[in-house]
């Protein structure tokens, strides 16, 4: 059993009166791969923002390792155009790292050359690698990863995904993330939790893609449930049709 | 030195812009423009209460400042907007504070000059209350810079660095009260917001990173402070809104300034494109 770097226990977030998260129990190793997938509403940021400390959950427990290092990399950054910043001023937020570490995260982002533009001008796809090769100087050993391929073409994400791989296996660090994408994140990702308020499968991708609550949450089946309800009317009519026939 | 009273008003008016413009690109930064006006029109509530209790005119506004910025905070997202909440807060207590004013029966109290200011009656000890506050501001901000600045980015990502954007804002709250409190006597209630936002909104085209910005508004504050203080001799005129009118003079000649600049060289690129062709 690898090191625990996160851990919650029968964790609950309530905002006002409203269950936004009930009984998630979870946790995240050295060197682990988890992918968080749910429906719009299902709580996955707020289960980040637990995750990271900015929402107090209402019961439950949530245990960090002692020499936990998060780089975190949020879903949308809005910068205000009142705010002038450059890349490297950002990549420097908090400070403190060498420029050559600096440029060589921005070179394996796939991003040189950029750090005297204006954050502002970057383009969406840019400007997440950005925030990825922010995530990751000072050696985190958690990374966790908002949808963070939002705005990136599948050549884009792809890479994205190829370099988190990467990462891991040079930092070691644990990696949690929130994707729409399972059939893109599959054969990165080393565990799937699917998430509705509450847990409600989890394991390996690919017994996860096929167990009938994730088909249900995402409304696999549903489909196929109306395709064999209209191919019934129609069989239906037909059926009436031919009765009619009869009558004449 | 601090004999004459336009050199206590000189540097009275420097201290003030050196404190006011890098906390002001933090106004603008975070769309904070109107929590700074309501923040020191509840100082007019702090002025009654100091001319009532006669206590230093400093304590009494900042604890009324401060008061009315925590109040706001903490109600704020509770079933009320932002703004609707200072618009409340705000002008409650600057309402309250000039029907309290009008009770006080045997001083006479020049409302104007806690309106508008009164720089050139600041004592030695208005000076050195000034210059304390200022420190203690400037002191605050550049510790807590980063913090401060991440937490203004995304307090997601702040939080994930270690810092804890409640207190970086609280740390602005108290400053700005600072600021307020210390800038009473030198531009008056009604002109500390803009002693907070013009300059720092000048210096924004001029700047490439936060720390360019908030250095070249504090330059801009001080000129704009001399300038006013120099122009309102000459001219006989009331410094306050002296100061304010030279800082936003500055303004829209950068601004024309800029512009013009870039639609030359936006035509010096055509042309050499039309040559070229």
């Amino acid at each position: 059993m690898s090191k625990k770097l996160i851990e919650c226990e029968s964790l609950s977030v309530l905002y006002g009166k409203r269950r936004v998260l009930h009984d998630i129990t979870m946790s995240v190793g050295v060197g682990e791969i988890v992918t968080v997938i749910g429906p719009n509403g299902s709580g996955k940021t707020t289960l980040f923002k637990a995750l990271i400390g900015a929402i107090q959950p209402s019961s439950g427990k949530l245990s960090k390792a002692s020499d936990l290092k998060v780089g975190y990399v949020p879903q949308k950054l809005h910068i205000d155009e009142t705010l002038p910043m450059t890349v490297k001023r950002f990549m420097n937020l908090p400070g403190g790292h060498p420029p050559e570490e600096v440029t060589e995260a921005l070179t394996h982002a796939g991003v040189p050359d950029l750090d005297k533009q204006q954050v502002m001008d970057l383009s969406g796809g840019q400007f997440q690698r950005v925030l990825l090769a922010r995530a990751l100087l000072g050696s985190p050993n958690l990374l966790l990863l908002d949808e963070a391929t939002q705005g990136l073409d599948h050549r884009g994400a792809a890479d994205f995904y190829r370099q988190i791989g990467e990462v891991r296996k040079k930092l070691g660090c644990g990696v949690v993330m929130i994707s729409h994408e399972l059939h893109v994140v599959m054969r990165q990702t080393d565990r799937v939790i699917c998430l509705n308020g509450h847990i409600c499968c989890q394991g390996e991708p690919e017994v996860v893609g096929i167990s009938p609550e994730y088909r249900a949450l995402f409304g696999l089946d549903k489909d196929e449930a109306a395709l064999y309800l209209h191919q019934n009317h129609h069989d239906h009519q037909c059926g009436s049709n031919e009765r009619g026939l009869d009558h004449v | 030195m601090f004999d004459d009273f336009l050199v206590r008003a000189a540097f009275a008016s420097v201290g003030v812009a050196l404190a006011a413009a890098p906390l002001g690109c933090f106004v603008i930064w975070r769309r904070m423009a109107y929590f700074g006006d309501a923040t020191a029109h509840a100082a007019v509530l702090g002025i009654a209460l100091s001319l009532t209790l006669s206590a230093p005119l400093f304590v009494s506004v900042l604890g009324v400042c401060f008061l009315m910025a925590m109040t706001v905070s903490s109600l704020n997202g509770k079933g009320f907007a932002m703004d609707t909440l200072l618009g409340v807060v705000s002008h409650s207590s600057l309402a309250v504070g000039l029907v309290a004013v009008s009770f006080l029966s045997g001083v006479r109290i020049d409302l104007m000059s806690y309106l508008f200011g009164d720089i050139l009656a600041v004592g030695r000890t208005d000076l050195m209350v000034i210059w304390g506050g200022a420190l203690v501001v400037v002191a605050l901000v550049a510790w807590r810079w980063s913090g401060l600045l991440l937490s203004t980015l995304n307090p997601d990502l702040a939080l994930a660095s270690g810092f804890n954007p409640k207190r970086e804002q609280f740390i602005l709250t108290v400053s700005l009260a600072i600021v307020v409190a210390v800038a009473i006597k030198v531009v008056g209630v009604l002109l500390i917001a803009a002693m907070l936002i013009v300059p720092a909104a000048t210096a924004r085209p001029f700047s490439r990173t936060p720390e360019i910005m908030a250095v070249v508004s504090a330059c801009l504050a001080v000129v704009a402070s001399l300038t006013g203080l120099r122009a309102s001799y000459v001219f006989d005129t009331p410094t306050g809104p002296t100061i304010v009118c030279v800082s936003a003079f500055l303004f829209v000649m950068t601004n024309l300034m800029t512009r013009l600049i870039r639609s030359v060289s936006l035509r010096k690129l055509l042309k050499r494109d039309e040559l070229s062709l």
